[in-house]
């Protein structure tokens, strides 16, 4: 067995008295596509931007690529350390995040032109095949604000595509979307998972992560309830939380 | 005696040369204070305390007191500890923080309303905390508030003209000299306010185009 990319250990994490990962242990192997799911509030965004520690934890252990995430280090190397991580860990968020005042083709290159990946033509080539990837070539030129949701989103997943990560953290890309737009940016990250990058994914599309993922993980209460294939955590949960979790959502 | 304005072209020469000065000072001053308005604003946002309290300081200093004063230490106060600026280099200076103070007051609420998803995707990328400032908060914190900046940068233009007291030939003091030469008062200041006005024009006709740039990709 090949060792895992991510390892957590008791990972703890609390907002002032508030517990909202309570002692979390996971695996995830390369090519794995990792689906978290559970309510709101069950602690899945926050566990993912603990990866890369755009939220500190409160104790317990993160491993990316065989390296201490949250090492406990002086301010500067603590930042280069982080810099260094993030660079090998896509993001893409619920709200876009896209950067207005560039470009589509711009917010893509950004990153791989200031941290020296790569000159600015090859960055510019790279980003206009990532956009192709993601079918919006004939966007490069486009500002955020005249993209719709969907194109937004697909257009982060090129940005964060763009530093060839090791892994890329979903956190409920498609929540914001106008129903008729999900489809769009699913069959983006369907196509990565298709091309095996490893890929956590936060999501309150059960459908999307039933199709997709092949490693489902429950969580309620800010602990890990109940995981494993997809196939067993929603054809035939063992836990009662999850079948009351289950039962709810596919009633709506 | 009614108002003669055909003594104006007689010292055409003089108010040329004053319109230069005061539009060199502007322009100096401006770009100054902006830079200047940009670190402060930076540096008011910082964790530490070390970094923060100078600019309290000096925010606290030139944003309660008047310019006229301001002008006056660094021209004349400052000789006494040995530092002899000449008049020009003084003004700016004054002009330049006495704005930069108020410019990073503009700008560091729009750093501060600009979204934490913005700073978020910036790190997430592996920016570092300057580059994530430099490339993507600040310039559009900055492109958020041209209107409010533009509004400040008029208004250095028209305080430039206290910088004659200390003795800058610019176009105030140009006026003066017109007419304690001729004892034109009326026609000289009324030319000088007129070319103020056309400058200004210009000025806020600049603002407006920056405004429209930077807000291009709304």
């Amino acid at each position: 067995m090949t060792e895992p990319i991510v390892k957590i250990r008791g990972l703890k994490k609390n907002f002032g008295q508030l517990e909202v990962l309570k002692g979390i242990d996971m695996d995830i192997e390369p090519r794995q596509i990792f689906a978290l799911i559970g309510a709101s509030g069950s602690g899945k965004s926050t566990l993912l931007r603990t990866i890369n520690q755009l939220e500190e934890v409160t104790e317990g252990e993160i491993w990316f690529d065989g390296e201490l995430v949250n090492q406990k280090l002086p301010h500067r190397q603590r930042e280069r350390h982080l810099n260094q991580l993030r660079q090998n860990i896509g993001m893409v968020f619920q709200h876009f995040n896209l950067f207005p005042h560039l470009t589509a083709l711009e917010n893509v290159t950004l990153a791989p032109v200031l941290l020296r990946r790569s000159s600015k033509a090859e960055a510019i080539e790279q980003a206009k095949i990532l956009l192709d990837k993601v079918g919006l070539a004939d966007r490069a030129d486009y500002y955020p604000s005249r993209l719709s949701g969907g194109q937004k989103q697909r257009v982060a997943i090129a940005r964060a595509l763009a530093m060839t990560p090791k892994l890329m953290l979903f956190d409920e890309v498609t929540s914001a979307l106008d129903p008729e737009l999900v489809g769009e940016v699913n069959r983006v990250m369907k196509e990565l998972a298709q091309e095996h990058m490893t890929m956590i994914i936060v999501t309150h599309d059960l459908r999307f992560a039933e199709d997709v993922s092949d490693h489902v993980v429950f969580m309620a209460d800010g602990l890990v309830a109940e995981q494993g294939p997809p196939s067993q955590v929603f054809r035939a949960p063992q836990e009662e939380r999850t079948k009351a979790f289950l039962q709810q959502v596919f009633e709506d | 005696m009614g108002l003669d304005f055909t003594i104006i072209p007689e010292y055409l020469d003089l108010l040329i040369a004053g319109t230069w000065w005061t539009v060199a000072l502007t322009v100096v001053s401006m770009a100054m204070s902006l830079i200047i308005g940009v670190v402060f604003a930076v540096m008011q946002l910082s964790r530490h305390r070390l970094v923060r309290w100078p600019v309290t300081f000096f925010a606290w200093l030139f944003m309660g007191t008047p310019l006229l004063l301001q002008l006056f230490l660094i021209y004349f106060g400052l000789v006494q500890i040995g530092l002899d600026l000449n008049a020009f280099v003084a003004g700016v200076i004054a002009l330049s923080l006495h704005f930069a103070v108020y410019n990073s007051d503009i700008i560091r609420s729009a750093i501060i309303a600009i979204d934490d998803g913005q700073y978020e995707a910036a790190r997430s990328l592996g920016l570092s905390q300057f580059q994530t400032m430099t490339r993507t908060i600040v310039p559009q914190a900055v492109a958020n508030v041209t209107p409010a900046l533009g509004n400040m940068m008029i208004a250095l233009l028209k305080e430039s003209s206290l910088v004659s007291v200390i003795g800058v030939m610019e176009l105030t003091l140009s006026a003066q000299r017109a007419i304690s030469d001729s004892f034109r008062s009326f026609e000289f200041y009324l030319a000088a306010a007129a070319i103020y006005y056309v400058v200004n024009l210009t000025l806020e006709q600049a603002v407006r185009i920056t405004e429209r740039r930077s807000a291009r990709y709304r």
